[in-house]
């Protein structure tokens, strides 16, 4: 049953659409001029390599990796644990970085890095 | 068949991921791509329960579609700039991004294919684990005994750094003392969503079961899907969605921000107090077979209180980033 759906689909779906993602998180973090919507961006970058481990976990007729004397085949818990604790690492520091856009536009009044650069009229003060 | 339809959710969620993607790229509006970004959450989170891995499934839905959603609105909220999103992405991404594709796609060839059980990954450790946690700590979920006891070093260093963030959080946005009195109560007054008396009906009813479901995903960890990690979250889902429909001064008349960051001091302290206690009753810092008669009854012990310390954290740091970023000046 499992040899015949692999050729259902390559066996390596998965990892290029894993792929696919990366570089368009990529495309929006180099693109886009708005702090938000680069943070958007690497978040994206990030889910793809969570993906990417996810599915090498995976075992064709596998189980959710919780112990039961009925079930014989488990998928490798290993990078459920890596991706878990990298999720809420993840949001953690998605927010620090939030907070540094939120300083930056308390200085410049916008989050947009052209109108940053390119505007000499802003003396950037501290406000604490 | 079972195999068939899993396969056939496979690519669909895998679909909807990379249309969620692209919408994001072409959107000029930050709320739409804020609301893309929770809908690609929701997806990879189904997407995850079909690979098996029911615990991450369990932390994304409530991380990427509910927190991280809320965090976003609230740095919006006040300031909404239009986007000048560029039609077509510029050469310097296009190169970089074909380039770097090329590359990782012809570095996927060497890999194993999609559920293969004999693949590299599969042969090592992951069969030690599954063949001997469920002896060694008592616990029949792999995934929290592995997390919280054979890596017990590694997630003391993530929950240290998710406090560090919170911390850091914290001294970016520091309390709004330069605001007059009555600009502060307007703020602490104003709620987001409070206008809408069936949502705000509907929700306060619910808040009790959220914060019911968090302890069960806390002390249910060992046995089923869950753990320290998720149920801090839905915890602090749960209060954050308190703060949303109330305002945030009802929340800080309850739990104030001492109290917060209190709580999230508490959890590491805990977690690595747990280490240390290991270590004065003659074991390794965070070996737990020394807490209790047996070895087996120490693991689950050991594991039971880090899985709470994880929680507590967890918990108190997201209640303090939503507040400091709702209470924010801009």
């Amino acid at each position: 049953m499992d040899a015949d759906l692999s050729h259902w689909i390559p066996g390596l779906f998965n990892y290029w659409v894993a792929v696919t993602l990366f570089v368009l998180g990529l495309v929006i973090v180099i693109d886009s001029h708005n702090m938000i919507k680069k943070l958007i961006g690497l978040n994206l970058f990030q889910s793809a390599v969570f993906l990417l481990f996810i599915t090498m976990g995976k075992v064709s007729g596998g189980h959710p990796p919780i112990l039961d004397p009925s079930i014989e085949i488990y998928s490798n818990p290993l990078p459920h644990v890596l991706i878990l604790t990298a999720i809420v690492v993840g949001v953690a520091t998605t927010a620090l970085g939030l907070a540094l856009v939120v300083r930056i536009r308390r200085v410049y009044g916008t989050v947009d890095e052209n109108k940053i650069q390119h505007n000499p009229d802003v003396e950037p003060e501290i406000i604490p | 068949m079972i195999d068939m339809i899993n396969i056939g959710m496979d690519i669909g969620l895998l679909g909807v991921l990379l249309a969620c993607a692209l919408l994001i790229l072409r959107s000029g509006s930050l709320l739409a791509i804020i609301l893309l970004s929770a809908a690609y959450s929701l997806s990879i989170c189904a997407l995850f329960v079909i690979l098996d891995a029911v615990d991450v499934a369990f932390t994304e839905a409530a991380v990427g579609a509910g927190i991280s959603t809320v965090l976003m609105l609230a740095v919006i909220r006040r300031q909404d700039e239009s986007l000048h999103a560029p039609r077509w992405p510029s050469a310097i991404s296009v190169v970089t991004g074909l380039g770097l594709g090329l590359l990782l796609i012809v570095g996927t060839l060497d890999m194993s294919m999609y559920g293969n059980p004999l693949a590299p990954v599969h042969l090592h450790l992951a069969p030690r684990f599954i063949g001997q946690s469920g002896a060694e700590t008592g616990i029949p979920n792999v995934v929290t005994s592995v997390l919280a006891s054979y890596r017990g070093y590694d997630t003391l260093g993530e929950v240290v750094v998710i406090f560090a963030a919170g911390l850091s959080v914290l001294l970016l946005l520091p309390s709004a003392n330069t605001e007059t009195g009555e600009e502060h109560e307007d703020r602490q007054r104003r709620a987001w969503i409070a206008d809408n008396p069936i949502l705000k009906a509907a929700l306060l009813r619910v808040i009790p079961l959220v914060l019911l479901f968090a302890l069960y995903v806390q002390f249910h960890g060992d046995y089923g899907p869950g753990g320290g990690f998720q149920a801090g979250v839905i915890f602090g889902a749960g209060v954050i969605t308190f703060g949303l429909l109330c305002g945030l001064g009802k929340l800080l008349a309850i739990l104030s921000e001492r109290w917060v960051s209190i709580g999230m001091a508490a959890g590491v302290l805990l977690y690595a107090g747990t280490g240390v206690a290991a270590m004065w009753r003659g074991g390794n810092f965070l070996d737990y077979s020394t807490l209790a008669e047996t070895p087996t009854a120490g693991q689950h012990t050991g594991i039971l209180l880090i899985e709470l310390g994880v929680g507590i954290t967890v918990a108190f740091t997201m209640i303090s980033l939503f507040i400091c970023f709702s209470r924010g000046r801009d």
